[in-house]
């Protein structure tokens, strides 16, 4: 389960939002520029303090204002894949794919490598790869630190059409095959519909939307849920 | 060694040692400062700035005084370490070394500084959600990256050791074979008349000198860009 209870201010924007779902398959996380997308990946990475809330992942939180709880984004069990990948420019493949596979089983490694089709990359520097390959590399990446949790933001939207497609198939396949839940973050409806178990829909900085796949979007919080909506103690 | 005067010889050797001393003493301190002037911003950052670049614009016959006035016998440093240890640094060529890396250091932590802003802040994201710590960072990503801006640093920081004056003849003084760098021997040369083939050699060295310095500078920050721009 994640949950996440949040109020955060940034200059003249809030976010403020009331989350509790099952940490499993791929959620996706929709908005248009300025929802409050980027701001939200920020505190679950950790990489801003939130002004007050709290965030657990699996049971275990991350982040809690009352409690004066802030996990290092480093202790986190968070993999983060940025827009354009972001893979060390003065490593080669197979040493970005090390940095954070400390204690990683040889069948793990072999199995992502495979999975993203790296196994001829493994020497190439990142500058010499096209962006679709640097993608790859950097879920992988971010998969050999075997996280809890994988945070996608935009990965796709800098890819062409055709490739775009493709990485979309590959993220779904190696969901399936590694089962490390995945929040996929994008302004792409259509690449959220054709990837995503449930999507969260953002706007103005609050949850608009929470939707099951295949099912009809409902009006979040469900009045049902809207009592036990609060930061664990 | 060519055409050189043993007296020419000296100041050039001693002007090479004393350069690439002050910068080797001073680099770590400007690593420092030049990541985190370019990396972070905290209270009392321009200041801190300021500071740093102080040697740059001040004229380096001032620079000189004012270090005499503190490493001199009976300065707030000079006197306490002559008193204790017997140290006496000023006219010494500590003194040259010490002269050079003043003059030097605004270069060196300017051209780290720049390359640390240029640093995309995502690659220590991406490195702490791989369960990084911040020392393991800053060795396996930040300084890499930061490569490039520090060897610049070092050639420019170098090259202006290399033509130091004014600080260098107010703290060490123009003692042949002890204190007399390069720029001193050609000031030297120039005082008596009948030497201007000597003066010309001195000069043409210190151009060249110079010049490789810069091309060398030119020439790293050329091929070390497409690493820093990759992503």
């Amino acid at each position: 389960m994640i949950e996440i209870h949040l109020r955060h201010k940034q200059g003249d924007f809030r976010l403020d939002v009331d989350l509790a779902l099952p940490a499993q398959g791929i959620i996706g996380l929709i908005g248009r520029s300025g929802s409050g997308k980027s701001t939200l990946f920020s505190c679950l990475a950790g990489h801003i303090r939130p002004t007050r809330g709290c965030i657990s992942l699996f049971g275990r939180a991350l982040y809690h204002s009352e409690q004066k709880i802030h996990i290092a984004p480093a202790q986190r069990g968070i993999g983060v894949v940025f827009q354009d990948g972001v893979l060390f420019p003065h490593m080669n493949v197979h040493r970005n794919l090390s940095y954070g596979a400390q204690n990683v089983g040889t069948d793990f490694w072999h199995e992502v490598i495979a999975a993203l089709d790296l196994a001829h990359l493994l020497e190439a520097r990142p500058a010499r790869l096209s962006g679709g390959e640097r993608q790859r590399a950097a879920i992988a990446r971010a998969l050999m630190a075997e996280p809890d949790l994988l945070l996608l933001d935009e990965p796709v939207s800098a890819l062409d059409p055709g490739l775009k497609a493709r990485t979309l198939d590959l993220i779904a396949r190696v969901q399936e095959r590694t089962r490390v839940p995945m929040i996929f973050i994008s302004h792409a409806p259509e690449e959220v519909r054709r990837l995503c178990d449930q999507v969260v829909t953002l706007q103005g900085g609050c949850i608009r939307s929470v939707t099951a796949a295949g099912a009809p979007a409902r009006p979040y919080p469900a009045p049902a849920e809207a009592g036990r909506l609060r930061c664990a103690r | 060694m060519l055409a050189l005067s043993p007296m020419e010889q000296s100041a050039l050797m001693l002007s090479l040692n004393a350069s690439a001393q002050a910068v080797l003493w001073s680099l770590p301190l400007a690593i420092g400062l030049g990541w985190l002037l370019g990396s972070r911003r905290f209270p009392g950052h321009a200041l801190l700035n300021a500071v740093v670049h102080l040697p740059l614009v001040l004229p380096p016959v001032v620079l000189g005084y004012l270090l005499l006035v503190l490493l001199g016998r009976n300065g707030a440093i000079g006197g306490p370490l002559y008193d204790l240890f017997g140290i006496r640094i000023a006219f010494s060529g500590e003194a040259v070394v010490i002269a050079c890396a003043v003059v030097g250091f605004p270069l060196l932590v300017r051209a780290i500084r720049q390359s640390a802003e240029a640093i995309d802040p995502r690659y220590a994201r991406a490195a702490r959600s791989l369960g990084a710590s911040e020392l393991r960072i800053f060795v396996t990503v930040t300084l890499p990256l930061m490569a490039p801006g520090i060897l610049t640093g070092i050639t420019l920081a170098f090259a202006r050791a290399v033509g130091e004056f004014g600080a260098t003849i107010t703290l060490a003084g123009n003692i042949p074979g002890r204190t007399q760098t390069l720029p001193l021997a050609l000031f030297t040369v120039t005082q008596s008349p009948g030497t201007e083939a000597e003066a010309m050699r001195l000069c043409l060295l210190s151009l060249a000198l110079a010049g490789a310095a810069l091309l060398a500078s030119e020439s790293i920050a050329r091929r070390m860009t497409p690493v820093r721009a990759a992503t």
